[in-house]
C-alpha cells in the first residue's frame, strides 16, 4: 500500500487559517490502513481545526467526508454538487488523491493533509516500512524476492557494500541491510548461484528518471 | 600478470614487486598547497597516491582536480570515484577528463552514505554501483566505447581498482564478492584497514582457493593507530571496521606519549607478516592526516627504496 504520515497541524492551519468553509476529505484505502487519512483521522483533523477557529473567535465551518477512493473519477464525482461551497479542501489521501482532487475541482484550492512516504507494509500496528519504489522494471526474481532498489540505502544491485555489519545497514543500527536479507533468502531457497552472477547496469528509464510514466492497456480500454 | 596500461603501479606489481600506495584527502577549501604539501611528504616512498572523492560524504576539493595537482608535482595519482554523486554521464565524462591529463589509475567505489557527511539532506545518485563502474571504465578502455556504444577517440588507459572490506558482513560471501569484482574487471584491490590479521588471511586464502589472487593484485590496507582513543573509535564507530580487543588493549597498555609509536609498530609488524601471505601484492598505507609517518613505515617495513620501472 501507499504509506502516509500525518502532517503537523500547524502546517495545515497555515494554509487554511483565513478560510471560512473547509472540507476535510479522507480516503478509505491505503491511508485508512496506515491510520493517516481515513474516516477516523478526518474526524480528528476536523475537530482540531474547529477548535483552532473557535479559539480565534472566527465563524467557520469544517465539514468531513471520506470517499471510497480519491484516485478514481467515479468516487471523486460524489462531491461534485457540494465542492463549490468550500474555499479549501484538505485532502488527507496520498499525494495521488490530493492531485486528482485538485485536477477535478480546478477552481478550489486543495491542500495536502498528510506526507506521502512510500510503498510499504504494516510490520505491526504503528510500524510501516518501505518495500518498493516502483522502479518500473521489477528485479525481485533475481534477488530472492527482496528489493535492493528500495531497501538498500545505496540501491546497490551488486551488494552488500563494505558498511554492512551484523545484518544492519551502515546508515543505522535500526535498519536491516537489504543485501544481508537477500543473501539469507537466496541461501534459504538454494539459489546462491543468482548471487554469483554480476548484475548488469539497470535501465532506469522506466523509473522516475525517464519522466512521468504511463501504463497504457488498450485491451482493457473502453 | 602483464601490465596493460602505462600505470607505474601496475608495472611494479606486474614485475613481481610489492606495490605501495598511500592516500591524500583533498582539503575543505581551494588551497592547492595543502595537496602539494601532502604529496611532497609521500614523494619517492610510494608508487601512487589515492585521492579520495568527498570521503565520508563531506564536501572537499574534487578528486580529479587534486589528482591533477599531484600529477603536476610528479606523483602518480589514483583517482577515486564514488557512484554516490554522479550518474553515468558524469562518471564517463570525468573518466575522460582524467585520461586527458594522463591519469592512469582509478578506484571504483560506491561511497559512504551521504547521511554521514555535511549534506545529509542531499540526494544520492547510485545510477551505477561500484561493480558497474568497473565494467564501464573497462569497456571504455578495452573496447574504446562509451556505455552508449559510440566510439571514444583516444580511450582512457586506466589501471582499474576496487575496494574490498574483508571484515564486512556476511563474511562467507566476501570472497565470492571479490570474484564478482574481478569478473567485472577489477585489476587491483585495496582493502579496508587490517587489524584482524587472522580474518584477513582467511579471506586471502578463500580468494586463493578461487584462483582470484592470480587475476587481481591485492593491496592490504594499513592504517597506523595514533592513540587508544582512535582504536576505540574505529572499533565502535566506523561501520565495517574490525579492531580486535587485543589491539585495543595493546594500545591501552602503552603510556599515552608512546601510543603513536606503538601504533606505527603495529603497522610495521602487520606489513611484515602479510608480506609472507601468498596472494598479497602490495600495501595501501592510509595514514589519515598523518602523511608524514608514511616514509618511516615504508622504510622500516623494508619497502624502500621503491623499485624503478620504465
Ligand atoms: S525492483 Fe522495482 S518494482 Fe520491484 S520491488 Fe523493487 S522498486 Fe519495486
Ligand atoms: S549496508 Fe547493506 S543496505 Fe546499507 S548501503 Fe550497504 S549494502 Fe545497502
Amino acid at each position: 500500500m501507499i504509506v502516509a504520515d500525518r502532517k503537523p497541524i500547524e502546517e495545515i492551519i497555515e494554509q487554511v487559517k483565513d478560510c471560512k468553509k473547509v472540507l476535510v476529505l479522507g480516503c478509505n484505502e491505503c491511508v485508512t490502513v496506515c491510520e493517516a487519512g481515513g474516516k477516523k483521522e478526518v474526524g480528528v483533523l476536523a475537530s482540531a481545526l474547529r477548535m483552532y477557529y473557535a479559539n480565534k473567535g472566527v465563524d467557520n465551518r469544517v465539514d468531513e467526508i471520506t470517499l471510497e477512493r480519491q484516485c478514481d473519477h467515479e468516487y471523486l464525482e460524489e462531491i461534485r454538487e457540494k465542492a463549490d461551497q468550500y474555499d479549501a479542501i484538505i485532502s488527507i489521501a496520498c499525494g495521488v488523491g490530493v492531485q486528482f482532487t485538485a485536477e477535478k475541482y480546478h477552481a478550489i484550492p486543495v491542500f495536502p493533509g498528510v506526507n506521502t512516504c512510500f510503498l510499504g507494509v504494516t510490520e505491526k500496528r504503528g510500524l510501516w516500512t518501505e518495500r518498493c519504489q516502483a522502479c518500473g522494471q521489477c528485479i525481485l526474481a533475481y534477488t530472492g524476492g527482496i528489493c535492493p532498489v528500495s531497501r538498500c540505502a545505496k540501491r546497490l544491485l551488486n551488494g552488500p557494500c563494505g558498511g554492512s555489519s551484523k545484518g544492519k545497514c551502515e546508515i543505522s543500527k535500526d535498519t536491516d541491510c537489504a543485501w544481508q536479507l537477500i543473501i539469507d533468502r537466496l541461501k534459504a531457497i538454494n539459489r546462491m548461484d543468482l548471487y554469483e552472477k554480476l548484475f548488469s547496469i539497470k535501465d532506469w528509464s522506466k523509473d522516475r528518471a525517464g519522466g512521468p510514466r504511463k501504463v497504457i492497456r488498450e485491451d482493457v480500454m473502453i | 600478470m602483464n601490465a596493460k596500461t602505462p600505470s607505474k603501479l601496475e608495472k611494479i606489481m606486474a614485475a613481481g614487486h610489492f606495490g605501495v600506495t598511500s592516500e591524500c584527502g583533498p582539503p575543505r577549501g581551494s588551497d592547492p598547497d595543502v595537496i602539494r604539501k601532502k604529496g611532497e611528504l609521500l614523494k619517492g616512498y610510494v608508487d601512487a597516491v589515492n585521492v579520495t572523492d568527498n570521503q565520508t560524504s563531506v564536501v572537499r576539493t574534487s578528486s580529479l582536480a587534486a589528482c591533477i595537482h599531484l600529477k603536476l608535482i610528479g606523483l602518480e595519482p589514483v583517482l577515486q570515484m564514488v557512484t554516490r554523486d554522479r550518474n553515468r554521464i558524469a562518471l564517463q565524462s570525468d573518466i575522460l577528463g582524467a585520461a586527458s591529463f594522463d591519469i592512469h589509475n582509478m578506484l571504483c567505489l560506491s561511497g559512504d552514505h551521504q547521511s554521514f557527511g555535511d549534506n545529509p539532506q542531499g540526494q544520492n545518485v547510485h545510477d551505477l554501483d561500484s561493480m558497474q563502474l568497473i565494467q564501464t571504465v573497462r569497456k571504455m578502455r578495452d573496447e574504446g566505447k562509451f556505455l552508449g556504444g559510440d566510439e571514444i577517440k583516444r580511450p582512457p588507459k586506466m589501471f582499474v581498482g576496487a575496494a574490498e572490506n574483508p571484515f564486512a558482513d556476511p563474511f562467507e560471501i566476501r570472497a565470492i564478492r571479490l570474484g564478482k569484482k574481478v569478473e567485472a574487471g577489477a585489476e587491483f584491490i585495496q582493502t579496508q584497514c587490517i587489524y584482524n590479521l587472522d580474518k584477513f588471511e582467511e579471506w586471502v586464502r578463500q580468494a586463493r582457493d578461487r584462483g582470484l589472487t592470480e587475476k587481481v593484485f591485492i593491496m592490504a590496507g594499513i592504517t597506523p593507530l595514533k592513540s587508544v582513543g582512535m582504536a576505540k573509535y574505529m572499533k565502535n564507530r566506523v561501520p565495517g571496521m574490525d579492531v580486535p580487543d587485543d589491539v585495543v588493549k595493546r594500545m591501552a597498555d602503552t603510556p599515552k606519549e608512546k601510543q603513536a609509536e606503538e601504533g606505527v609498530k603495529i603497522c610495521i609488524e602487520t606489513i611484515q607478516r602479510l608480506k609472507e601471505c601468498k596472494g598479497v601484492s602490495g600495501f595501501h598505507i592510509m595514514a589519515i592526516e598523518w602523511e608524514e609517518k608514511v616514509p618511516d613505515i615504508v622504510k622500516e617495513a623494508g619497502l624502500y627504496p621503491r623499485p624503478q620501472v620504465d
